[in-house]
């Protein structure tokens, strides 16, 4: 057995700590401007002070405090994207699975069509008609996020529904409804997580890159992805801008990918080929 | 013993409609069942033995199979008339079934009582009991060791011959009035499979229940049945008691079914086989099915079927020899 990822345990709780206490624990505002402040590097660099701990941006604002903004704004995302698309594939992922027949092949052929079409072109797609936003960007990435859960799931669930208790449950006259989702949900749920726990951090990549490209959330909110691209322009003088959201970016998908793993192995050796 | 019969199937055709052809699975299946009886369903793999308990229950496999003639009465009400909300109602409540594999019976993420729970939340007994109480109480009939402690363990912590009495113990939760199990013991341990036996005879004259015994060992025939229908490729082709089946079988099929069966006080040899394979069963002869493999075939058994004759007390079978 994996060894428990203690970093990333930390990495994630910190995450979630700083998302949900974030007001508390800085004295600044992420959105509210300083001009007399803007750029200052972090502490340790020559011109840095202590009250700006990972230095300002072009608005004089202090980074770390957007860093801790931008971690809600990810989270929030992040779940809400993974209860919407993951939630309908799931029950996509069951039915398709159980039903089978024209209804299954018609699902998984909608599947297929959803792993063909580009993400990022759609997220812009929508972004220009529904406008940027937060529901916007959940929209998008849970249009995505779906395919891959009921493809998953439909294939455990053809697993399940040959082994005799589902046979019994027909047998003890459980409607269609309850079997799917009484008897056959449970055992699937498992699986589920394991997924749940992947896709973190793949929502957050691409919820940092939809707002990098400006389909995500609108300035002045912060958000991760839009703190790189906004230091874009003065990479070369005011590194800090994109290096350090870039770095929390990095930390935070690794250390979920590396519990996802680790969750995976504990709960569903057969996942190991995913 | 000679009350009117519970179950009555009459004439069942079962067919499987695929691209290549129509697969003739149960093709004129009829036999009856009292309460109180045992009636032992014999036959080889494949000769449609479990395809006709899934056709009582309506639970027929695919989309490609389809129940095309005959009728299914339980109580004189037919089965296949039925709504599929009608038919929900008479699975579990008023017929049972215990199937082949213990491992795969039980729900994995459900506590034993609760699985028990839900079989028996369906039948109110009127006395006020916990849901947990009379679970405990099923379970004790059933003589699982420590039914109290049971109710709150997971299948995985059981065994395999525990599990198939809880299988057990929820098929006769709501007091069916028919059971049909499917080679129970098959998946069980030789000295598990005894006790099992037992308890199933025990539990059906204390519910004065009919069983559909499913099994192709005629050892668990001569223990447990009444009577016995022996099937060859998708028909019946001897049925009568037991007694009768094991000391005067008729048709040539039977007979050799029985020879193959090991007997432990005489020193036999090899085994013997029946030569051959049964028919297909999407091509099936117009004479006698057996007719290929049967040492005394003669040229009316290729041309026609036989019907069945009476050849003894509630003893009939479908041999031209036999006429």
């Amino acid at each position: 057995m994996r060894r428990l990822p203690l970093a990333s345990f930390a990495i994630i709780g910190t995450m979630i700590f700083v998302a949900v206490f974030a007001p508390w624990l800085t004295p600044h505002s992420p959105i509210d401007q300083s001009l007399p402040d803007k750029l200052l590097p972090p502490f340790w660099e020559e011109g840095g002070t202590t009250e700006y701990l990972l230095g300002t941006d072009i608005f004089g604002r202090d980074l770390l405090t957007r860093l801790f903004y931008g971690a809600r704004v990810s989270l929030i995302v992040t779940a809400l994207a993974l209860t919407a698309g993951g939630g309908i594939g799931l029950v996509l992922g069951i039915v398709s699975g159980y039903v089978g027949g024209k209804l299954d092949a018609f699902l998984m052929r909608v599947v297929d069509a959803a792993f063909a079409f580009p993400t990022i072109l759609f997220a812009l797609l929508l972004a220009v008609t529904m406008g940027q936003g937060m529901d916007t960007l959940v929209i998008a990435l849970s249009l995505f996020l779906w395919a891959g859960f009921a493809r998953v799931i439909r294939g455990e669930v053809l697993a399940i529904k040959q082994r005799d208790f589902v046979a019994l449950a027909r047998v003890h006259g459980s409607s269609p409804a309850r079997i799917m989702f009484v008897h056959i949900l449970p055992n699937v749920l498992n699986t589920f997580m394991v997924l749940l726990t992947l896709n973190v951090g793949v929502i957050i990549v691409a919820e940092a890159s939809l707002s990098f490209l400006g389909a995500g959330v609108p300035p002045p909110t912060p958000s991760w992805g839009l703190m790189v691209a906004e230091g874009r322009g003065k990479i070369t003088s005011a590194w800090w801008l994109s290096l350090i959201p870039g770095i929390a970016i990095t930390l935070v998908v690794l250390s979920f990918n590396l519990f996802g793993d680790w969750l995976r192995d504990r709960l569903d050796p057969k996942l190991r080929q995913l | 013993m000679d009350s009117a019969p519970v179950l009555e199937v009459r004439n069942l055709h079962t067919h499987f409609f695929l691209r290549r052809g129509v697969v003739k699975a149960v093709d004129g299946v009829t036999f009856s069942l009292r309460r109180g009886e045992v009636l032992g369903l014999v036959g080889e793999s494949g000769c449609g033995k479990s395809l006709t308990a899934l056709s009582i229950l309506r639970l027929l496999p695919q989309a490609a199979a389809r129940t095309v003639e005959g009728s299914v009465l339980l109580d004189g009400e037919d089965l296949l008339a039925k709504s599929p909300r009608e038919m929900r109602e008479v699975r579990g409540r008023r017929i049972a079934m215990i199937l082949q594999d213990p491992q795969t019976s039980l729900n994995p993420v459900f506590s034993i009582g609760s699985q028990l729970h839900e079989a028996l939340a369906r039948r109110p007994d009127g006395t006020g009991r916990s849901l947990r109480e009379r679970a405990v109480d099923v379970l004790r009939r059933v003589r699982l060791a420590a039914p109290e402690q049971r109710v709150g363990q997971y299948p995985h912590e059981l065994s395999g011959g525990m599990k198939q009495r809880v299988v057990g113990a929820i098929a006769i939760s709501c007091a069916p009035e028919v059971m049909i199990a499917d080679e129970p013991t098959t998946a069980l341990d030789v000295t598990i499979q005894l006790q099992y036996l037992d308890l199933l005879k025990e539990l059906q004259s204390s519910l004065d229940m009919g069983i559909l015994f499913i099994t192709h060992d005629f050892g668990v025939v001569a223990r447990m049945c009444d009577r016995v229908a022996v099937m060859y490729a998708g028909r019946i082709v001897e049925t009568g008691p037991v007694r009768e089946i094991f000391d005067n079988p008729v048709h040539p099929y039977t007979r050799a079914l029985i020879a193959s069966v090991p007997k432990l006080r005489r020193k036999t040899g090899r085994l013997r086989a029946i030569e051959g394979q049964p028919p297909a069963l999407s091509d099936l002869p117009a004479g006698c099915r057996f007719a290929d493999r049967c040492p005394h075939v003669e040229a009316r058994c290729l041309e026609r079927y036989p019907e069945a004759v009476s050849v003894g007390e509630s003893h009939s079978a479908s041999c031209w020899l036999a006429a």
